[in-house]
């Protein structure tokens, strides 16, 4: 079946925070002064443009998921959102039963929020919990109060998702041990399907990143970020939330479709600002800021910054990279003798799976996820 | 005006030795060795001033960068004397500075009659200075002492004359004063040189002996030999002989130096110059050697003739295996120039091919490897410098090691190791500290002098080895760079010494092996291992680092197995830029190199094998990477 997921992107947020290099803008970086619901309004208009080039571009005609990012998609109003999804359905054919997501933050949804947008067509809502411990949420510059999450996930449930994840970021400055115990357990006392858990990763370019470079924060060892991991996953796995992907558990049949097509290599269309798109071993992007997205759109419904076309050597390379993070793996059959080369070594020293091994799949374990980078380095060495 | 024209000047081969006064120039880095000779050009009129330029008769880069003198030059510079108003030509022989090159020192001094022994009377005679003096004296040559830097503001003439004065025995008012900077002393320096020293003497119709105390490779010509003709006559027609090789070379141009070549017709008795035979490499003419006419060849060679020999051995390895033929290529050249230079091809488990090279000292080395570098574009590691042992097994075969990895196994009857007579000079509040270090480094004293009331000379016998690791630095850091050291080999001694082996995860690695006294040798393991701990990312296994003494461990290290190597988050925008990474840690895990499985970046090797300044570089590098 040829089918194309879409990721659409909302590039704005109220304020942005220390560690994040998302392509995000706030109204003030804009001088957006006036009711923000205007710059919604122009902006979704300028998707459905994109949609539009989309459907010319693509041979594709099942749609069997939706995911919105951000940036702030809940900073959109509800029936702003709700075109884009009828946009998309109009265009191409959505699945019965598809995936259609939005990202949230706990903070800012009401319980009329949650209505309007399960009315407007989402079926699967992303909280962006990251910790239930005011001074780490205070380091992440979060400013959310831990209660918010569970009120949020509550009512989300309460007006019909029947999927609800949260996101977590672990190895933040300042960040115990028990720190993330309380956030792992409050999290599992949550009415949700589905975690992701992110250790954070520094940026350059961000504020955090100048902050570790001018040794003004210090982050935690890599060894204690491990720990926490592992934490993770023996909670996780012990409340019935099973691995799937190296940051992502979920109850049984709640897995995130649309982030597992990415791994997959299946096509997606990126719509908005900066949004990355893969058609068939083609990978391109749209131009980032929003003003030059707004100008490209309006000339050509392009907002096209740049492809590339990927060689076979580069699709290996991206297959192996990214089937490993997942917990269906790769079966050893499709391996080179020279890819399988170090395998071995990774198998004793009990980074692979034994028994999935004799079964004749290279799948990582608990450790292995650990170190799944170098893993690929020497298989594709 | 003092000085004459080129052209009215007496000319080469027609000027008589009464005429001749042939001098050199003693002094230590920094004391304005260079600045003096710039003065001389300049005052002589050699040099237009419009062509004048710092240093200019350091030819190479390098010796222009470091202020040291490599190779050594003879100038010619006619000087009319203020004194007496006659005609002369003063031979001026740039001597190299520094302890690796005494030999040549030694053979530049007999082309001499006299020498200006230059200190800077800011700081006073320095150790290497004194040795060089103390040749000078030894070959009868007169010595004019002058104090230089007169200008600065921290200079005390009076302190440093006496201090000249009771070195060689004069009065401290015989000192001269000038300024290589200003120029102040320099015209009368000139005319005392012509006073003071005496013109040569030879025998013109003897069979001719001319001593080699110069040889240069120039691309062009081929070897540039430069002599100094004792008795007889040598000109363009003669066929000429090397003594110790007794091979014969026509003579295709013989000249001096002024300061550009000038041909001339010959070189007579006291005259210094350079002949060019066709040679293409220094070592068929070699400093110290007599050159005699092959057809009236004299029966004498000139006394003090030695082949060089290499004191200090170091392994060179390209960072790059695929360079090995060019530094062939390289080292090929610069023996070309460089007599002392051996090197036989070297292959090392951890390094890959290279060779391994013998030098005459570490500043030998060291110019060496940045002549290599820089004029072939290379990057090289090199092994920790070694000197040469002589290894007796136990059952009696007695063997020369000059790496590690030829030191024999199992039981060794004795070792016996290079000495060296060692002569420090320093302010007397460091004596403590010096006899300290000298201890620490298995020395026994000789002896100690004053030179005047506050500074000291101080006389150690040393094993070479203690000199080669790092004592010139831990001397100069010690004595906050006051104290200045020479040393000359005497022989050898029988020492207590092993070998240590450094292992990864079992596997020894070659290059990491040292031959170190046996008290050392578990400081030594524990530095060694501990270096390498910081050095060596950590992989997805754990690493053991062992030292051993055979197959006795010493100390031991490890290196904890990765725990996380891996970003969390790969979504649709991650993929590319992920993929890019990958694409670059894969480059940087080609220039790894492995022992057994453990992957060891090339820069832990360089900065195992050097300071500890290094081993900071190499880890910000390895951050970079991460």
């Amino acid at each position: 079946m040829n089918t194309l997921a879409f990721y659409v992107h909302i590039p704005y947020c109220v304020r942005r925070c220390g560690y994040c290099d998302f392509n995000t803008y706030t109204p003030g970086e804009l001088s957006i002064t006036n009711d923000f619901s205007v710059t919604s309004r122009s902006y979704i208009d300028l998707l459905l443009r994109e949609i539009e080039y989309a459907r010319e571009i693509s041979t594709a005609t099942v749609v069997p998921s939706i995911f919105f990012g951000g940036g702030t998609p809940t900073l959109m109003e509800s029936k702003d959102l709700g075109r884009v999804i009828a946009s998309i359905g109009s265009h191409f054919e959505l699945a019965e039963d598809a995936e259609i997501t939005t990202e949230a933050n706990p903070d800012t949804v009401t319980k009329e929020k949650l209505h309007d947008l399960r009315a407007a067509g989402f079926n699967r809502i992303s909280f962006g919990m990251q910790s239930a411990v005011p001074h780490v949420l205070a380091a992440l510059d979060r400013t959310h109060n831990p209660e918010n999450v569970l009120k949020a996930t509550t009512w989300a449930r309460e007006v019909g998702f029947d999927e609800v994840s949260v996101d977590l970021i672990y190895g933040t400055a300042g960040e115990s041990i028990s720190d993330w115990e309380t956030t792992l357990d409050t999290a599992l006392s949550l009415p949700i399907t589905h975690i992701s858990a992110y250790a954070l990763i520094v940026e350059s370019g961000t504020k955090l990143g100048a902050q570790v470079k001018r040794g003004e924060v210090v982050m935690p060892d890599d060894d204690q970020t491990a720990d926490k991991y592992l934490m993770a996953d023996e909670k996780f796995t012990a409340a019935g939330f099973d691995w799937y992907e190296l940051s992502n558990w979920s109850k049984q049949g709640s897995e995130c479709r649309h982030n597992i097509a990415y791994w997959n290599g299946d096509n997606w269309w990126g719509a908005g600002a900066g949004a990355h798109s893969h058609i068939d071993g083609r990978r391109f992007w749209n131009v980032k800021h929003p003003a030059a997205y707004t100008q490209k759109v309006i000339e050509s419904g392009n907002p096209m910054q740049e492809q590339e076309i990927l060689t076979a050597d580069e699709a290996r390379s991206e297959e192996i990279m990214l089937q490993i993070r997942l917990a269906t793996g790769i079966p050893l059959s499709s391996l080179s003798p020279n890819e399988q080369r170090s395998l071995p070594s990774f198998l004793a020293d009990g980074y692979l799976l034994g028994p999935a091994w004799e079964g004749g799949s290279v799948i990582l374990s608990q450790t292995g996820r650990l170190i799944a980078d170098r893993i690929v380095r020497e298989i594709l060495l | 005006m003092p000085a004459i024209p080129l052209a009215k000047a007496p000319q080469p081969s027609f000027t008589s030795p009464a005429q001749l006064r042939n001098f050199c120039i003693i002094a230590h880095i920094d004391h304005g060795k260079s600045t003096l000779a710039d003065r001389m050009l300049g005052i002589t009129e050699v040099v237009d001033p419009r062509n004048m330029r710092a240093q200019y008769l350091d030819r190479m880069d390098i010796e222009r960068e470091r202020g040291i003198t490599i190779k050594s030059q003879a100038v010619r510079l006619p000087w009319r004397s203020g004194l007496d108003n006659q005609e002369y030509i003063l031979n001026m022989i740039d001597t190299p500075g520094h302890v690796d090159f005494t030999y040549e020192v030694s053979r530049s001094l007999a082309a001499c009659e006299g020498a200006v022994l230059l200190v800077d009377c800011a700081q006073g005679i320095e150790a290497q200075t004194l040795a060089n003096l103390y040749l000078a004296m030894e070959n009868n040559l007169t010595i004019i002492p002058v104090l230089n830097k007169i200008d600065l503001p921290a200079a005390q003439p009076e302190k440093f004359a006496e201090e000249l004065a009771k070195l060689i025995g004069c009065q401290p008012e015989d000192c001269l004063r000038v300024s290589g900077k200003t120029g102040a002393g320099v015209t009368e320096l000139l005319d005392q040189i012509v006073l003071q020293i005496p013109s040569p003497i030879g025998d013109a119709n003897a069979p001719t002996r001319a001593l080699i105390f110069d040889s240069v490779y120039d691309t062009y010509r081929g070897v540039v030999t430069y002599v100094r003709v004792i008795d007889g006559h040598l000109s363009t027609r003669d066929q000429i002989q090397m003594f110790s090789t007794g091979v014969r070379h026509e003579m295709l141009e013989v000249g001096v130096i002024s300061p550009e070549p000038v041909v001339s017709k010959g070189l007579g008795v006291g005259e210094v110059g350079y002949v060019i035979t066709g040679v293409k490499d220094v070592r068929q003419s070699r400093v110290g050697d007599t050159i005699t006419t092959y057809n009236n060849p004299a029966k004498v060679a000139l006394a003090g003739y030695k082949d060089p020999r290499p004191m200090v051995f170091s392994g060179l390895f390209p960072i790059d295996g695929a360079d090995f033929p060019l530094l062939r290529e390289a080292l090929d050249k610069l023996q070309l120039n460089d007599a002392a230079l051996v090197y036989e091809p070297e292959s090392s488990a951890a390094l890959g091919f290279g060779f391994r090279c013998g030098f005459l000292g570490l500043l030998h080395m060291e110019i060496v490897r940045e002549r290599l570098e820089r004029e072939s574009n290379l990057t090289l590691i090199s092994t920790a410098p070694n000197v040469v042992y002589s290894v007796t097994t136990g059952d009696g075969q007695l063997l020369t090691v000059t790496n590690p990895s030829e030191y024999p196994e199992g039981k060794i009857e004795k070792v016996e190791e290079p000495i060296v007579r060692a002569t420090v000079l320093a302010p007397a509040e460091f004596i403590g500290t010096i006899m300290e270090l000298c201890q620490e480094r298995r020395g026994t004293l000789l002896g100690m002098d004053y030179l005047s009331e506050d500074r000291v000379e101080i006389r150690y016998t040393l094993p070479l080895a203690e000199i080669v690791f790092d004592f010139f630095d831990q001397l100069k850091s010690r004595t906050r760079g006051y104290a200045s050291l020479d040393y000359e080999p005497i022989g050898e001694a029988e020492g207590d010494l092993v070998k240590v082996d450094i292992l990864l995860q079992g596997e020894k690695v070659d290059a990491f092996s040292a031959i170190v006294h046996k008290d050392k040798a578990y400081t030594y393991g524990t530095m060694m291992t501990g270096k390498l701990r910081e050095l060596i990312p950590r992989q997805q296994f754990e690493i053991p680092i062992q030292a051993a003494i055979g197959g006795r461990i010493i100390a031991r290290e490890s290196i904890r197995a990765i725990r996380k190597d891996v970003l969390a988050k790969c979504y649709g925008g991650d993929i590319s830029r992920k993929r890019k990474l990958l694409e670059k840690q894969k480059e940087g895990k080609k220039r790894m190199k492995m022992v057994g499985r453990v992957e060891v970046p090339q820069e832990a090797f360089v900065a195992a094998l050097t300071t500890d300044a290094d081993i900071d570089k190499a880890k910000a590098k390895a951050k970079e990477r991460e």
